[in-house]
């Protein structure tokens, strides 16, 4: 089911008297294709849980619309927009069983679509051998570990055939491990059952990795929209630029003069088309490349082996970080004369941004000093 | 190892004398009169030992009154203070201005004093030689007749009495209850919603679960706040409850010891432990449907 956000907009009245109104959510308009997984990402406070419930119905919008396929669902109350939602903390019913948690949603069930009590726990065994917990249905949630503790969420989520499955923060409450194995669970559940799905999330590692898109926001407002990969090969601001990739995004302050980037005294790379003045420029760790004869010249602090590659810590003082961090393959014969190392970069890691609104400024990699 | 457990004895002591003096000394002494037949307290002497007080507190009708009107109090006020209680606390509960000054409205009856309470019931009810009294000005006006409900009927020295007591024992299971209420995470409100439970399913299968513990101790407490009723009954009509007819069983324990037919200490034990049993099966039934409908 297509899901479409037009121009959504919500606004909370302020706590005391004379503060202004929050807004949460700014003119959010999008339109997610049907099956496909999408990724909410930003800061905490961002607004991305308050979109989830703006969709979920559980909060209602003061400005825009919102589509399921054709339907506008926008004054829908949740139970008739079918929608399932999982929540951050699972909001699992403590005091029933999991076979009843899972059969909530169906005992409540009016009209023609009444089930018989065989037909719920049969429908219930369906979405629980979809999230694989069939040998838990007599516990209660109490006694279940996390992870099972959310399948069982996903399963009551899931148990209506909603048309829209909606996650928040779907693995914040799990510890690493278990972590990597949900989501690549999110991800087989939601491409078995072709529901499209929306989940929010703090943690770009997460977001990108599971996502058909990703939808990054900040103060309430879309910063972009697109698959994974081109958001992180290209990034509209510095913003994107920054919450994206782990290590983060190297920023310094820099300067063009004649079509040359200058980071310090260096002239590291050639930017054609770039007009002369100050910069943001920002690298991304991997557009580091070890080169002897390198233009661009760092202080090494200390040299970090992870087995894969070898992340470089080194210092340079227009970098906003105290550390430059690049990431070069594994290579034993590292060597650093006097504590400086050299580097040339990687183009297409280079992203530049103008200093004062923080937009990408386009520059035709590859291209040469005039 | 020896010279701790002396220490640790040290330590109990203060604890250990007071409880043996006015906790364990006394309930072994209530068991011991209770035993003793023809106890005298002038002459500190008896005749024998048997379980002749407890056949005669079980024939005494002044005492077979008294356990019919403790019980009809306890059947009639236990479910109508807590279910009264728990709907003012939802009403309470769902909105949100003015929650404060309600909130302190239900809770005043509970920091005033129950006697005084108990005289303005009195004279709210009571029909005198000038005046019906306020309550039948409000029958008169609905088109009732006039019932003096202090010195009047059975049905309506008991309706008094429940309703007093509901009154007196109201705010503070309000009190328990809103704050049971609000402890319950909003989420579950949210998921249910989304499940799409409507709101009396909401109440019936999400709320009361919730809060079934504390509405158990209500319960638990309240019978037996009620099988221990006698303040309230002495509020309403007076000290001569047995002639009012109107007596509870602490009541007639007060009244073997205290009363005009009083100095009978073994009758008034054999009483007590007669409501001991009462309480303790009552209490007991309490636990055993507790287990299978409270939700901890």
């Amino acid at each position: 089911m297509k899901v479409v956000l037009r121009n959504l907009t919500k606004r909370f009245p302020s706590r005391s008297k004379k503060g202004d109104e929050v807004i949460a959510v700014n003119n959010f308009d999008f339109e997610i294709p049907d099956g496909k997984l999408i990724g909410l990402l930003g800061p905490s406070g961002c607004g991305k849980s308050t979109t989830l419930n703006l969709i979920s119905g559980l909060e209602a919008p003061t400005e825009g619309q919102i589509f399921f396929g054709d339907d506008d669902v926008t004054r829908l109350p949740p139970e008739n927009r079918g929608v399932g939602l999982v929540f951050q903390n699972y909001a699992l019913y403590p005091h029933l069983t999991v076979l009843e948690n899972i059969m909530f949603p169906l005992e409540n069930l009016k009209g023609k679509n009444k089930m018989s009590k065989q037909e719920m726990r049969e429908k219930a065994r369906e979405a629980a051998a979809l999230v694989q917990i069939e040998g838990l249905l007599e516990r209660r949630p109490g006694e279940m570990s996390g992870g099972q503790q959310q399948r069982v969420a996903i399963a009551r989520a899931l148990v209506k055939r909603p048309r829209v499955l909606l996650l928040d923060e779907p693995l914040s409450n799990l510890d690493a491990r278990l972590r990597l194995q949900t989501r690549e669970e999110i991800r087989r559940i939601q491409q078995e059952t072709g529901i499209t799905t929306i989940f929010v999330t703090h943690d770009q590692d997460e977001a990108m990795s599971i996502s058909d898109m990703i939808v990054v926001m900040k103060a309430g407002v879309v910063q972009q929209i697109g698959a994974p990969q081109e958001v992180y090969d290209d990034p509209v601001n510095l913003f994107v630029a920054t919450f994206l990739g782990t290590p983060p995004i190297n920023v310094f302050d820099a300067s063009v003069s004649g079509g040359m980037l200058v980071i310090g005294k260096d002239r590291v790379l050639p930017v054609p088309g770039v007009p002369d003045g100050k910069i943001t420029a920002a690298i991304r760790p991997e557009g580091f490349v070890l080169d002897g004869n390198g233009p661009f010249s760092l202080k090494l602090t200390r040299v970090e082996v992870m087995g894969r590659d070898t992340s470089v810590v080194s210092t340079h003082p227009d970098c906003r970080s105290p550390f430059v961090r690049s990431i070069i393959p594994s290579r034993k014969d590292f060597r650093a004369d006097g504590g400086v190392v050299r580097f040339s970069l990687v183009p297409e890691k280079v992203h530049l941004f103008d200093p004062e609104s923080e937009i990408r400024v386009p520059f035709e990699a590859g291209g040469t000093a005039q | 190892m020896k010279k701790n457990s002396l220490k640790a004895w040290l330590y109990l002591l203060p604890a250990i004398l007071f409880l043996g003096c006015f906790m364990v000394y006394p309930l072994v002494d209530v068991l011991v009169y209770s035993l003793e037949e023809g106890y005298s307290s002038a002459s500190q002497s008896y005749y024998g030992v048997g379980l002749y007080n407890f056949s005669y507190v079980l024939r005494d009708p002044y005492f077979l009154q008294a356990v019919k009107n403790t019980f009809l109090l306890v059947i009639i006020t236990v479910p109508l203070s807590t279910g009264i209680a728990l709907l003012i606390s939802l009403g309470l509960n769902a909105i949100k201005p003015l929650r404060g000054f309600f909130q302190t409205v239900y809770f005043l009856p509970y920091v005033t004093n129950t006697l005084a309470v108990g005289l303005v019931f009195m004279i709210l009810f009571k029909k005198t030689a000038y005046t019906d009294g306020l309550v039948n000005l409000m029958l008169h006006f609905f088109g009732g007749g006039t019932v003096d409900f202090i010195d009047g009927p059975y049905w309506a020295k008991m309706f008094v009495l429940c309703f007093y007591t509901v009154w007196v024992v109201m705010p503070f299971k309000i009190l328990i209850l809103t704050s049971a209420l609000a402890s319950v995470n909003p989420e579950y409100y949210s998921a249910a919603r989304m499940d799409g439970a409507n709101s009396r399913r909401i109440f019936r299968k999400i709320t009361l679960p919730m809060i079934s513990p504390m509405i158990f101790y209500l319960v638990i407490t309240g019978f037996i706040g009620a099988f221990k009723a006698y303040s309230d009954a002495v509020a309403l009509f007076g000290t001569d409850l047995n002639a009012a007819g109107m007596n509870t069983i602490v009541g007639y324990v007060y009244d073997m010891l205290y009363g005009n037919s009083g100095g009978r200490p073994s009758f008034a034990s054999a009483a007590a432990l007669i409501l001991f049993a009462i309480v303790l099966t009552i209490t007991c039934i309490n636990l055993l449907i507790s287990k299978k409908r409270v939700h901890y």
